[in-house]
């Protein structure tokens, strides 16, 4: 094989993945973090996070157990909110707004920015119902736009071929793998700009994960994607921009060629050659 | 020896062995009681043979009896000479024990009760005519003896063997003159009665109202006239058909050889009970258990049908059902989705899952006060004081003792409904949230739903309770006897200020309140039988509509 097609054993062209030259300075930012400090109670999780996440790229949280991608993911589109004890500072402005802010409609803000979480979580209603489910939030009623819209999710979710048939029998009979490409399908029916994947293939076998892999790269080109994953194979695979982070700290961010060719910390090198983590 | 012991006790084998035990025992114990309710209940209704025999006491005293041997015991002599029978020779003075049989001898027009004890001693000649007949009576319970004539307007028509032949068609006329008699009395005069009622209160609500304009009165005068002569052509026609009804009688000897007539009209149900193959008797089984759900009482309850009673009980834990549901759900989301968690709502906790231990007597004493005479005599000052001072709500209810059945169960249906809220999976909701639903949809359209299940739980909970519960509801709307159920073809159709019978009411009232006590017995058993299929079909529907909705919404468990 040729070594040029291959970084850490992987090869992206297998993936079908372009190896542009990727810069940070150019890209257009979609999400800027600024200052953020996140507490649970008394412990704090989230220290000083200085973040610029740029548009329509996929950025990949990499990280040991526990040091705070998740709950900075989740700060994205207020997940946190749920929590009783979490208290945030700092910013984070997405179009040119701070959704941190008191005022921000949340649902609203929820309805930009999509999320999947690490296990399927589909509705107990039908294939079609869990697509449809946010556009109803949204009062639209009209038969015609909203079997339009669930077929373009589905397939968009590369899922349209496999529940074509079965739209309404329940979603919890898909396996795992069209489950999770389902709730895929269902955040983007509703056309967020953003899309937040927590761990999304951390529960499926690995062909479902190689399906879910070439859904975000396809995605790519219409949402900004930001990806949490303790796999950091899929995170070199998936991403153009990967951030490592250590117990509540931004470690480093930047291209993932060169986090993981040529990481700047020596935190980050030793996560990745797998001394710790 | 010692060794083997303890290695058994370790092995387990006999704690599997005791809770093995417990089972069967509990098991025994439910299938004993539900198996003797049944068969005690279930065999009121079947026609048994009537023994007919001399019974002579210490050679002396003679006469004839027949009847249905309902129990037999064994007393010892010793009893009887102490409670001052005499003891002839025909018992042998040297055993203990004695048979005694009782004997349902009916006729109590006659006799003056419907059972008498014999010694199996003195009883001689036992057997079983053929042509003896019972009639179940709409009054004076049964009576026994020989079918000897059919008059008409006084006359004799037929007489001996060919009067048997004579009675069916003469009764099934007599049943049909009194159907229309009871559509008449029933509904056309209850419907009348109804409106001039109305009419009554509209014109005392006006008098209240200081207004005298004429034309108002005028109006109801002329509607009451109206309904005054349609009242009077109702009741020449029925007088007409009283008139047929009392047209034929019957002769019958009874034991003592006595010749009473009975008019056709008392008589519900005829047979021969000593002349009847297996399938009559399935037929008469069959007639009396259904004249038993589906008739009113009669003779103080002690006789004819329960279905007011049924009617009552299903209608009152329908509309309690109705109540407790929505306000249970509503409590438990708000303590479970919105408040915040501390001290506070725990105390909350606390203090609900404690009331539903309040004795249910308690509760009772609650909706009379609160509910009868503070909620329904306000409403009665407010709505209906033309009907003062004869209270409209401010008296006992269906709808009080739904309400106060309600307030009893609602602390089941808060427990249940919070115990399904808190097994839905975070991720659920989650996931909602994430798709830009507010919490309150996330609730209506997610949450609620898979929650439907354990809210039905507690509803098959609180119905099993609230079906069952007599003490609180003597208070608050139970009676012995209604006049007429709380749902009729009046307008509003359904009266909730009316009060209403009550399965669990009627079984202490037959049981211990009724002055024929062994006739009523064996009601007692089949309306506890009644009791509880009532109770079981509400809970069965219950528990299929909740696994329906288990297999639709069941989430992702774990």
């Amino acid at each position: 094989m040729n070594n040029s097609n291959m970084t850490h054993g992987i090869n992206y062209k297998a993936l079908g993945r372009k190896r542009e030259s990727l810069s940070l300075e150019k890209e257009t930012i979609c999400i800027q973090v600024k200052e953020l400090n996140l507490y649970y109670g008394e412990k704090q999780a989230l220290t000083n996070v200085n973040l610029s996440i740029p548009e329509k790229r996929v950025s990949a949280f990499i990280g040991p157990s526990g040091c705070g991608k998740s709950t900075l993911l989740r700060c994205f589109n207020r997940m946190n909110d749920l929590v009783d004890t979490c208290r945030i500072d700092g910013d984070i402005i997405i179009n040119a707004q701070n959704i941190l802010d008191r005022n921000v409609d949340v649902a609203e803000l929820r309805r930009r920015v999509g999320m999947v979480f690490q296990k399927p979580n589909p509705f107990p209603k039908s294939v079609y119902e869990n697509v449809a489910y946010g556009l109803r939030l949204q009062g639209m009623k009209n038969r015609r736009s909203l079997d339009e819209i669930v077929e373009k999710s589905l397939r968009s979710a590369a899922l349209w071929d496999e529940v074509k048939d079965r739209l309404h029998d329940n979603a919890l009979g898909l396996s795992g793998g069209q489950q999770q490409r389902l709730v895929i399908a269902r955040a983007i029916a509703i056309e967020p700009e953003i899309l937040l994947l927590d761990e999304p293939a951390s529960a499926l076998d690995p062909i479902s994960t190689l399906k879910i892999e070439e859904l975000i790269n396809e995605l790519k080109n219409q949402y900004t994607i930001v990806i949490v994953t303790h796999n950091m194979q899929q995170a070199a695979r998936v991403s153009d921009y990967t951030a490592f982070m250590y117990i509540g700290e931004l470690v480093e961010f930047g291209d993932t060629d060169k986090i993981f060719t040529n990481p700047r910390k020596k935190q980050t090198e030793d996560y990745i050659t797998g001394r710790y983590g | 020896m010692r060794k083997t012991l303890k290695t058994w006790f370790d092995s387990g084998t006999p704690w599997i062995w005791l809770n093995a035990g417990a089972v069967s025992l509990s098991l025994i114990m439910v299938f004993g009681l539900l198996i003797m309710i049944a068969v005690r209940g279930m065999s009121h209704f079947w026609p048994a043979q009537v023994l007919e025999f001399d019974y002579t006491i210490a050679s002396k005293f003679s006469q004839r009896i027949a009847g249905e041997i309902n129990d037999t015991v064994e007393v010892s002599l010793e009893n009887l000479r102490n409670s001052g029978i005499e003891l002839g020779k025909e018992i042998q003075q040297n055993s203990q024990w004695v048979t005694r049989h009782l004997i349902k001898t009916g006729n109590r027009d006659v006799l003056g009760s419907d059972f008498r004890w014999v010694l199996a001693p003195y009883m001689s000649n036992e057997h079983f005519p053929q042509d003896i007949i019972v009639l179940e009576r709409s009054e004076w319970g049964n009576l026994y003896g020989y079918l000897k004539a059919i008059k008409q307007n006084g006359q004799i028509v037929s007489e001996n063997s060919s009067a048997w032949t004579d009675l069916s068609p003469r009764l099934d006329r007599v049943k049909n003159i009194q159907e229309q008699i009871r559509d008449i009395e029933k509904h056309k005069i209850g419907e009348i009665n109804y409106e001039l009622e109305q009419l009554r209160l509209k014109k005392r609500g006006l008098e209240l109202d200081k207004n005298n304009e004429p034309e108002i009165l005028s109006q109801i005068k002329s509607s009451e006239d109206t309904f005054k002569q349609q009242f009077g052509v109702l009741q020449s026609e029925l007088a007409k058909l009283y008139q047929g009804i009392n047209r034929d009688k019957l002769v019958v000897e009874i034991m003592d050889g006595k010749h009473i007539e009975i008019p056709f009209a008392k008589i519900v149900r005829a047979y021969k009970p000593n002349d009847m193959s297996f399938i009559q008797r399935i037929g008469v089984y069959l007639s009396r258990a259904w004249e038993f759900v589906s008739d009113d009482p009669r003779e103080a309850n002690t006789e004819g049908g329960i279905f007011p009673a049924i009617f009552g009980t299903v209608m009152m834990v329908i509309i309690m059902s109705i109540l407790v549901t929505p306000f249970g759900v509503v409590t438990a989301v708000y303590m479970h989705e919105y408040a915040k968690q501390g001290p506070v709502i725990r105390t909350i906790r606390i203090a609900v899952n404690n009331l539903a231990g309040v004795p249910s007597i308690v509760y009772g004493i609650f909706g009379l006060g609160f509910f009868v005479y503070f909620l329904g005599g306000n409403i009665d000052q407010l709505f209906f004081p033309e009907a003062l001072p004869a209270p409209t709500f401010g008296t006992p209810g269906i709808l009080w003792s739904s309400l106060t059945l309600a307030i009893l169960t609602v602390p089941v249906v808060i427990v249940a409904t919070e115990e399904g809220l808190s097994r839905i999976p975070r991720a659920i909701r989650e996931g909602s949230l994430a798709l830009g639903a507010t919490k309150a949809e996330t609730l209506w359209r997610t949450v609620l739903p898979m929650a439907t299940p354990a809210m039905m739980t507690g509803l098959i909970l609180a119905v099993a309770r609230a079906a069952g519960e007599v003490a609180p509801l003597m208070l608050v709307g139970v009676v012995k006897l209604a006049p007429s159920l709380p749902l009729d073809g009046n307008f509003p159709f359904l009266h909730l200020e009316r009060k209403f019978m009550h399965l669990g009411f009627h079984i202490y009232d037959v049981g211990f309140q009724s002055p024929n006590v062994e006739a009523a017995r064996p009601l007692v058993y089949a309306t506890a039988l009644l009791l509880v299929i009532i109770i079981v079909i509400l809970n069965l529907a219950a528990i299929w509509i909740r696994n329906n909705l288990r297999e639709k919404y069941k989430a992702v468990e774990n």
